[in-house]
Order: structure tokens, then C-alpha cells, then sequence
């Protein structure tokens, strides 16, 4: 993968130890007072426009979530959340439409362009009319991705959208979703995470404010990788997203995440939830790249990012695959999972989770095999440094009519230092005889040889380190589409600065 | 002619479980631009304590003594400086690094250390046709390049790797720790030739071995025994096959 070299180099300029992404921006917003009532709820339907049974299907969450306790298994700790000290809903203020750069809000621009959003899709994401043809093409040669940027709570705006409706796919804000195409979000939303699914699964149903919403059709390829990048923006502004991807028979899709968030001295509470569904011959890959502001050097602010994503691989053949690089945050839940229904169904999980300073990460996946002769596959990489706690926590369920069904696990983690946790808690339970699962774990540390040999050659201590966790993690990173792969490369890297020696 | 690689009077010790384990003893050496020296002795004599500490490895403390290379005091400066500045040590044990590309890994370090004397970086291409010229050159196969460095490479490509590595940045002193050890007749003279390539007025080489056989293709200025840390004879090449002959107890008895 030369893009390493490339990449290290890249990253010799971006050194600054401080937190790259940590900009606050300063736009109007529209901000729903804090505390979290059935009147909040019924406020954030009203702004949205919603339908009686998604208002009734909040409430619902609410009352289910107001008999569940934060579980506390995970081997995080954190003070109590004060869920009514939270503002539930943010919104930019609206202003009529621009009609050129020039009008648009220049903080927004500036917050795009350290995004790193190409120009002229800024100007779409924006809600600049682009006269006919003169829309974003890829013809630069950079490949072409839809980006649906969540600014705060509320989707600001899609790109791409025609060529994507003429192939039939449909990718929005759930909440224009809810309005345009209310038949398939209430098939689906919540049929994978059920509403009082668990604590924060239920606390997002009940007060999601945004988030994306992809329909492809049968026997439809996306013809791009589609993108989103969640940003946390206004102060003391929870977020709940909520994504929601169907793919139908014989469809195929790629599905990018990447998140950035401002500096922040209060801690800031975050919980997505994610649905897939993927029918026969189906294919879902979602790619997660996390750099959420994981706290200061002492264990200070930091995003708690507590997120339910599941898969249904409903028909026979159909493959899921989560891939994630998680460096940021200052506490991670997160269990990206399969339900392995369909005969021959696929599921995949390559994580990379990378803890440095005071961050603790309890993440892992969860593959319920129901159908015969299914499979799934779980890499999980676990890197370690500074005083930082890390967790797999994985499960890998056999279901009696599971025949033939197969589960390979992979765990190993890389401890830098001599003050930081990794921890490996496997379950495996199998109830069909002719099923098969293999195990697999390590754990290691960055060898002193390891990193006198690298400078010897004349590699900076950093580089060095860059290089060898880089080599670690390979295996998770070859599955990411590339212009993610190199973010992820930086990411590690900028992750662990300064924590050797 | 002023010494290319000045060493005087240097001792270094190793931290052993909370006591401090003398090794080097005061160790004077001089080695001249465009000489190859070769340093013999028995095991635990501190060669390759010395090959550390000139590269800059943090588990040596130096209790006493200078290095000064080109000028400049070797000691003061980090292991990647130092590579930088020309030094270059062959591993005896080379390292292996999973899952790092070994085309990448040189290719990285080559441009960290063109980089750092202010040379032109390489592009891939370039990179490669040097590479792939140079490990032609070794003998080694292609897909040693391809693969993860030194991760189930045989003994023979680790230390052909080495010299591929040293090919490729180019240093102005290599230190070679028992590179020839383990190597068959063939690979032994391919290294041989590696290093002998790179011989030029401006490049000096410490070759630390305990066969005389190296030494027949090299050809050494100089050879040195070492033993308990210290350096207790030079001479010229008829040295080593003094020691051939008649082995270390002499020299050891001599110095007792």
C-alpha cells in the first residue's frame, strides 16, 4: 500500500499536537430549551413536520426509555449524565436561499473547507440553485462521492441528487424522508433496533433529530460511495442521529461516515442509532472513520459516544460489513452487529480502536447467526497508549437451525506504554452441532527493537510508531475505500503523537 | 588524513535488572575516510554493544568517552539523525515489522533520510526501478519486496535485506554487526560485493566478524581484537589470520 508512505508524509506537516478538528462555529441557531419531556418530543416533531404515527412512535420511546437504566456492563466510567441539562433539538436558522457563494454564510464555508468538502460541492451543500450542468461531476478525476453534510441537527444539503435519482436510489435526511417517502420509513425505521432496544437506542428514538436515509432498489449498484459527515457543533447540543439504509434484492451500496468535532470543554453526549437492511443478494459495506474530540491530555471534555448500529441481513446472500477506525471520543459504546437471517448471508466486522490519554473504548460486534450456512468474519484491532482503557467485547450466537454456519474471530491488541488497559471479552455460544467457530487473540507491545530499528533507518519517532501501528491495523484498513484509508492512516498517526517515550 | 569515525576512551553499560553491567571499557578507535576495518574478538567482547551505541540504541548508557563522526559528536545525536548524517548499522538480528510492506518501509526511510540532507525525495516509480535494480543485484527475489520486512524471511534474506537497505540510503559509514554469520558461500560473497560496491573514497565501513572468510572478499584497511570491552590489538589484514590460526586465547592471556 504505498498510500502509507505518502500519507506519512503528509502527516509530518500536521503535527501540532493539539487537536486538529477543534474549531467552534459561530452560526445563529435555533435552539430548543434544555431538559427532555413528552413537550420536547412534540416540539422537535412540530419543527419537523412530522406525521401523527412517528410523533406517537417517539412517545412511545420515551415511555419505554423512562423505565430503563444506562447499562453497566460496559467497562467504561464516566459521572452520571444529567439527561435533562441537554439541549435535544439545534438548528441553523434559516435564511432564504442564496444565490451564489457571496451570500452564503462565510463560517460555513470556512467550516466545509477544513472539512475539506471540494469547492464546488460547498457551494450545493450550501443550498446554492446550480444552473443546469453545472453540477459537480467528478471529471477532475477525483472519484465521486454524495456528500449529505449534517450540520448540527438539521441536513443542510444533499449532493448529486440527480444522478442518484436516476438510478433510482434515494439518499436525503430521514427527516425529508419521513415527508417524501413515508411508506418505507415506517416499514422500516425501527425494525432492525427496535424503539426500546436499549437505554440509548430508545433515548434516540425518542428525540432523533436528523440523520441519513438511502433506498436502493432492486438489482441497483449505487453508482458512488455515499458520504456523510456528522459534525457536533452547538454548545451542550446532544445529537441523535439516525441513519436508516435499505438495500433491496440484488442491490449494492457503499456507505462512508466521517466525523469531526469541535474542541469542547464540557463533555458532550452522542447517541446514534444505525439501521441496515439488507435483502437477497444485497450488499451493505458502512465505513466509519470517528475522530470525535476525545478530551484533553488529563482526561478533560471529550465527545461519550454511546451508538446502537445493527444489520439485518434479511435475504439469502446478503452481506453486511462494518468497518470502523475509531480515535476519537472520550468514551465509545459501540457494537456494530449482524442478524445473520438469510440462507448463506454474510457478516463482517473490522474494527480499529485506538485509546490514548484518559479515553476508554468498550466496542466490539455481535453476529447472531439464524439462517443456515451463514458466515461471518471479525477482525477487531486494539491499540492502546497513554493511560487509556480499551475493550473487544464481542458475540458470536449460534442459533439451533444454524447449520453449517461459520464465525471467524480475529482479536489483537497493541499496548504502547506501560499504563494503559486492553481487555478481550469474547462470547461464543453455539447451539448447532455442525456449526464452526475459531477464536483467535493476541496481545503485544511495540518493541523497543521494533523502534530502534525504524529510527536506525532513519524514520522520526512518531514515523516510526506511525509505521509499525499502521502495519497492525493493515488488515482493517485495506477494507476501506481509499480516499478513507489514507484519513485513516493520518488519524492513527495523529492519534498517537507523543505517546512513546 | 583526519578521522572519519573517532572514537576515544568510550564506555557504555547496561541496565541488568537494577545494576549497571559495564561493557565498554574504553574503547579507542580511528577509523580513516574510505578504510574498511574489521573488528574481531570473542562473544561478549562488547562488539555489538559498540554497534549499538554508535547507533544510538537507548538501552546503552555512556559513562564515559567521545564519538565524534565527520566532526561531530555522534553521541549527542538521535538514531535517526545519525542515519541521516550517514551511519548505517546492519542488524545481526534484523527486526521484523507485520504487516509493514518492506518496499514501503525503504522507500519511507529512504526519503526521511534524503529529506533530512536535503536531497530530492523519490517518487514510487523511481523508488522502484532502484529498489528492484539493487535487490537484482543482491540476488533476492523480487516479492521480497512486496512482502512484510523480514516477517518469514530465511536468515540468509534478512541479512540480504540488510545490505539491500544500506544500498539504498547510501550511507558514508556502515557498521556491519556479524552480517556474514549464518550466510552460505554464495549469499556470503553476493554481500560481499554489496558492500564492496559501495567502496569510495568517502565511505567507510566497520566490519564486525568473527570468519575469516568476509574478510577474504573485503579486503580490510585494518583489524582490530576486541575483548572485554576494549580494543587490545590493531593490525593489518594478517591479523585476522593470525586469529584464523591461532585463535583469541593469546591475545586474551596478553591482555590479562
Amino acid at each position: 500500500m504505498p498510500a502509507v508512505a505518502e500519507t506519512l508524509n503528509t502527516v509530518e506537516s500536521l503535527t501540532q499536537s493539539s487537536y486538529k478538528w477543534g474549531f467552534e462555529t459561530d452560526i445563529e441557531m435555533d435552539l430548543a430549551p434544555k431538559g427532555l419531556s413528552e413537550d420536547t418530543i412534540r416540539l422537535i416533531s412540530a419543527r419537523k413536520e412530522e406525521p401523527d404515527w412517528l410523533l406517537a412512535w417517539r412517545l412511545k420511546a420515551y415511555a419505554a426509555w423512562q423505565t430503563m437504566q444506562a447499562p453497566g456492563w460496559g467497562k467504561i466510567g464516566h459521572p452520571p449524565i444529567d439527561f435533562q441539562d441537554v439541549h435535544y433539538y439545534a438548528a441553523p436558522k434559516k435564511k432564504p436561499g442564496p444565490k451564489s457563494l457571496d451570500e452564503v454564510d462565510p463560517e460555513l464555508l470556512a467550516v466545509y473547507e477544513k472539512l475539506g468538502i471540494p469547492l464546488k460541492e460547498r457551494a450545493m451543500l450550501a443550498g446554492v440553485e446550480v444552473p443546469d450542468g453545472g453540477e459537480a461531476d467528478g471529471r477532475d478525476g477525483r472519484p465521486q462521492i454524495a456528500v449529505d453534510a449534517v450540520f448540527d441537527s438539521v441536513s443542510v444539503a444533499t449532493t448529486f441528487r440527480s444522478t442518484l435519482a436516476k438510478a433510482g436510489v434515494i439518499f436525503c435526511p430521514i427527516s425529508e424522508a419521513v415527508r417524501e417517502h413515508p411508506d418505507l420509513v415506517r416499514q422500516y425505521l425501527g425494525s432492525v433496533v427496535p424503539a426500546a432496544d436499549n437505554f440509548y437506542a430508545a433515548l434516540n428514538s425518542a428525540v432523533f433529530t436528523d440523520g441519513s436515509f438511502v433506498f436502493i432498489p432492486k438489482g441497483v449498484k449505487c453508482p458512488m460511495e455515499l458520504s456523510t459527515y456528522f459534525r457536533i457543533n452547538a454548545k451542550n447540543t446532544g445529537q441523535f442521529e439516525r441513519t436508516l439504509i435499505i438495500a433491496e434484492d440484488g442491490a449494492s451500496v457503499s456507505y462512508l461516515e466521517g466525523c469531526t468535532a469541535p474542541m469542547r470543554d464540557e463533555n458532550q453526549l452522542h447517541a446514534a442509532v444505525v439501521e441496515l437492511v439488507a435483502m437477497d443478494d444485497a450488499s451493505i459495506k458502512y465505513s466509519t472513520v470517528q475522530n470525535w474530540y476525545p478530551g484533553d491530555a488529563n482526561g478533560k471534555g471529550g465527545i461519550y459516544n454511546f451508538v446502537t448500529k445493527r444489520g439485518a441481513c434479511r435475504g439469502a446472500r446478503s452481506k453486511i460489513s462494518w468497518t470502523q477506525v475509531e480515535t476519537g471520543s472520550a468514551i465509545t459504546w459501540k457494537y456494530p452487529s449482524c442478524i445473520l437471517q438469510g440462507e448463506g448471508s454474510v457478516g463482517e466486522f473490522y474494527s480499529v480502536a485506538v485509546t490514548n490519554n484518559h479515553q476508554q473504548a468498550d466496542t466490539g460486534t455481535k453476529m447472531l447467526h439464524i439462517g443456515r450456512n451463514t458466515r461471518s468474519t471479525i477482525v477487531a484491532k486494539t491499540i492502546s497508549a497513554g493511560r487509556s482503557d480499551s475493550t473487544y467485547r464481542g458475540l458470536v450466537r449460534v442459533m439451533p437451525k444454524a447449520s453449517g454456519a461459520r464465525n471467524f474471530t480475529q482479536c489483537d491488541s497493541l499496548l504502547i506504554g506501560d499504563q494503559c488497559g486492553a481487555h478481550t471479552v469474547p462470547y461464543i455460544e453455539n447451539r448447532n452441532m455442525t456449526a464452526k467457530t475459531e477464536h483467535e487473540a493476541t496481545t503485544s507491545k511495540i518493541s523497543e527493537d521494533q523502534l530502534f530499528y525504524c529510527r536506525s533507518r532513519g524514520l522520526s519517532e512518531e514515523d516510526a510508531v506511525g509505521m509499525i501501528v499502521n502495519g497492525f491495523c493493515k488488515d482493517v484498513l485495506k477494507e476501506l475505500p481509499m480516499e478513507f484509508a489514507v484519513e485513516a492512516q493520518k488519524l492513527l498517526q495523529v492519534s498517537l503523537e507523543g505517546s512513546v517515550g | 588524513m583526519s578521522a572519519f569515525l573517532s572514537i576515544a576512551g568510550l564506555h557504555a553499560s547496561i541496565d541488568d535488572n537494577g545494576t549497571r553491567k559495564p561493557i565498554l571499557n574504553g574503547v579507542d578507535l580511528d577509523v580513516p575516510a574510505g578504510e574498511v576495518h574489521a573488528i574481531m574478538g570473542p562473544n561478549g567482547s562488547g562488539k555489538s554493544t559498540l554497534s549499538y551505541v554508535l547507533a544510538g540504541r537507548e538501552d546503552y548508557e555512556v559513562t564515559a568517552g567521545t564519538a565524534l563522526f565527520k566532526g561531530e559528536d555522534l553521541l549527542a545525536m538521535e538514531p535517526d539523525a545519525r542515519a541521516a548524517a550517514g551511519v548505517f548499522l546492519a542488524f545481526q538480528a534484523p527486526v521484523e515489522l507485520p504487516g509493514v510492506n518492506n518496499a514501503n518501509f525503504l522507500r519511507t526511510a529512504v526519503n526521511a533520510v534524503r529529506r533530512a540532507r536535503g536531497e530530492a525525495e523519490m517518487d514510487s516509480m523511481q523508488f522502484l526501478k532502484a529498489a528492484r535494480a539493487q535487490a537484482r543485484a543482491l540476488s533476492m527475489p523480487e516479492d521480497l519486496l512486496k512482502r512484510n520486512v523480514n516477517v518469514g524471511f530465511s536468515g540468509g534474506e534478512k541479512k540480504r535485506n540488510e545490505v539491500l537497505q544500506m544500498a539504498l540510503l547510501g550511507p558514508s559509514l556502515a557498521i556491519l554487526d556479524e552480517t556474514d554469520s549464518g550466510l552460505d558461500i554464495d549469499a556470503l560473497r553476493i554481500v560481499a560485493e554489496g558492500v564492496k560496491a559501495l567502496r569510495s573514497p568517502s565511505f567507510s565501513a566497520l566490519v564486525i566478524t568473527h570468519h575469516q572468510r568476509l574478510l577474504d572478499y573485503l579486503v580490510p584497511d585494518r583489524v582490530h581484537v576486541m575483548a572485554r570491552g576494549r580494543i587490545l590489538r590493531s593490525g593489518g589484514p594478517e591479523l585476522a589470520h593470525q586469529l584464523e590460526a591461532q585463535g583469541y586465547a593469546g591475545f586474551l592471556a596478553e591482555a590479562a
